[in-house]
């Protein structure tokens, strides 16, 4: 929602040419007290970003509390290769991508449909709906997973009580491995696909009446003005929002993934950040956990990049 | 004179009425049915019974919430953790923003850019989790108020909105003698209402619902938040649910637990789903100042 984008570069931005030491002495003291809003933040990139980007040699090295970061002996690759032979390797990946595609294929969607559909209401009761489906964005994955906990229960469910009335079986859905996927995604649709749609309103809502006007005259169609004149103004929006999920792909966050697993279900519930977790957290294997994370990251930063290019050949547009 | 057509209801009108329902129902049926479980006896909800309306009404679960010691300690410590996020949050964030606009700031593109890495590559849970160790700042309510209180997203959020501030406030201001530090404070700050509205609504949603980052940096039950206590009781009562042979104290937990799950779902998410209405015209400003000139 939050659109990191680099606007071009404008003519007077960087013109000030240094040309001797002193100057530009002069121009630091001169932009002291800026320096110093900057402070607090670089103080903070420094020791919780950057010192943990250094740490991550523990990746390659056996890491003993005792030895510390820099002391720990070097092992090379070894971490990423046990990785990459162990049993769980291909589970994590098919797990951490079919979680992703599938919220990305059901996810992104929703919320342009819904965006176009609230368009169309109109005043209070716009306003209302917007009201109500915002709601579940503010209710914490706690409570989201606790709910689902409750309404899928075997025993005290509503939904298991509907399916009894219909005459159909009771089920545990919380603890069958086949029905994870859907459980995490659909129920991530509920709680985000008002939130989602907020961005998209805002492009709708920039759209030139004079453009409905002229497809007035023209004997446009409610339907037809949707198709040819709202779809259209959404594009860049939709674009941009695609490379930022497309980025995104090969990490599922593990808060979520985490809360909703239990001892029956993790055959589809267990994705790589889930296991870093357990492997680094509660295993304390330290080296090992970070070595899989790095993996993902460089995934990660890959997709983004081969994502960003894409779309600056294809579209103009670009996250930098 | 153009005048008002009356506007006729179509059959568009109908279907796009009838979707809107629809959804409402879908998004709304589970909070409800939250709601009226926790003013439901438990033994209707135990079985099932509460299938919209509450059924046996009781306030007996709100009672057992308010006067459960370490939901009051955990929800004591998520204002506290929240309060403070947020308010360091602004310290670090809008400044950083403020001063990221002024174009000819020798060393700016190259802040920036450090800044920008932090939004697509860190060092991860692991290396972070040990530098944090290291700092001595594991399980000290200091390490859940300082992770996390810059985020370049929101920085960038900050830095458009500065800059499509006039310029010429500040150089005014400069020219009075006005150093920038209290320009800022003084003449920009009070300007910028709907940032700091959009930066707290961000940042205290994000801190009043999280629930991994107690679980990772904290030991100590009580600087848990909310969030972990409420994740507690909930487990405990299924996995009490799930062992029918236990023993009396089990059961008893169980029972209890039943009592309060409701209550303390609602009790937990109600101060931010009471604030948010009040909040809406924010969602829209920050998405439109974060994009339109990001």
């Amino acid at each position: 929602m939050k659109n990191p984008f680099k606007k071009k570069a404008k003519p007077g931005d960087n013109d000030v040419v240094v040309n001797s030491r002193g100057k530009l002495m002069l121009r630091v003291r001169r932009n002291r007290d800026y320096y110093l809003m900057l402070l607090p933040a670089l103080i903070y990139v420094a020791l919780f970003c950057y010192a943990p980007m250094y740490g991550l040699q523990i990746a390659f090295k056996n890491y003993k509390m005792s030895l510390g970061v820099t002391g720990s002996p070097w092992i090379g690759f070894q971490n990423f290769t046990d990785f990459f032979n162990s049993y769980y390797f291909g589970t994590l990946i098919k797990n951490t991508l079919v979680l992703s595609l599938y919220s990305l294929l059901v996810g992104f969607p929703i919320p342009i449909i819904l965006a176009l559909v609230l368009n169309e209401l109109g005043g209070k009761f716009k306003k209302f709906t917007q009201t109500i489906l915002y709601a579940p964005h503010f209710i914490s994955l706690v409570v989201l997973v606790s709910m689902l906990n409750c309404m899928l229960s075997p025993s005290q469910g509503v939904v298991n009580t509907i399916l009894e009335m219909f005459g159909l079986e009771r089920n545990y859905f919380m603890a069958n491995p086949d029905y994870f996927p859907h459980l995490y995604v659909w129920s991530g649709v509920w709680q985000g696909m008002g939130w989602g749609a907020i961005i998209y309103l805002a492009a709708l809502s920039g759209i030139d009446p004079a453009l409905y006007e002229a497809a007035d005259m023209d004997g446009a169609t409610r339907l037809q003005k949707i198709i040819y004149i709202n779809l259209p103004a959404l594009m860049p929006t939709i674009i941009i929002m695609l490379i930022l999920r497309v980025g995104q792909i090969a990490s599922v966050g593990y808060e979520k993934v985490f809360l909703m697993q239990n001892d029956f279900n993790l055959e589809t519930a267990e994705v790589i950040s889930t296991y870093v977790y357990k492997r680094g957290l509660v295993n304390s294997n330290y080296s090992f956990a970070a070595a899989v994370d790095l993996f993902n990251n460089v995934i990660n930063v890959t997709l983004v990049l081969i994502a960003n290019k894409i779309s600056k050949l294809v579209s103009d547009t670009s996250l930098f | 004179m153009k005048t008002k057509k009356l506007k006729h209801i179509t059959a568009f009108d109908v279907i796009v009425t009838i979707i809107a329902i629809i959804l409402i129902a879908v998004v709304g049926y589970p909070l409800i049915l939250v709601l009226s479980n926790s003013v439901s006896d438990p033994e209707m909800v135990a079985t099932g019974q509460v299938l919209l309306f509450p059924k046996g009404f009781t306030l007996e679960g709100y009672k057992a919430v308010f006067t459960d010691n370490s939901i009051m300690t955990g929800y004591a410590n998520t204002i506290f953790y929240t309060v403070c996020k947020t308010l360091l949050s602004l310290v670090v964030m809008l400044p950083a923003g403020y001063a990221l606009t002024r174009t000819n700031l020798p060393g700016r593109k190259v802040i920036t850019v450090i800044f920008m890495i932090t939004m697509y590559f860190s060092g991860g849970l692991i290396p972070t989790f040990l530098q944090v160790k290291a700092y001595g700042l594991y399980n000290t309510r200091a390490a859940i108020v300082i992770l996390g209180c810059f985020s370049m997203y929101n920085v960038i959020i900050c830095r458009s909105f500065f800059s499509s501030m006039p310029h010429e406030l500040v150089e005014a201001a400069e020219i009075d003698g006005c150093s920038p530090m209290k320009a800022f404070v003084r003449i920009i700050l009070p300007l910028s209402k709907a940032l700091i509205g959009v930066i707290v609504l961000y940042v205290a949603v994000g801190q009043w619902n999280s629930y991994m980052d107690c679980l990772i940096y904290i030991q100590d039950t009580a600087k848990m938040s909310l969030q972990v206590i409420l994740r507690r009781i909930m487990t405990l009562a299924q996995t009490a649910a799930l062992m029918d042979e236990a023993g009396d104290y089990a059961a008893a937990m169980a029972d209890r637990e039943a009592l309060l799950r409701y209550a303390a779902m609602v009790v937990s998410s109600v101060p931010l789903l009471v604030v948010y209405p009040f909040l809406q015209k924010y969602f829209d400003k920050g998405i439109m100042i974060g994009s339109v000139k990001g």
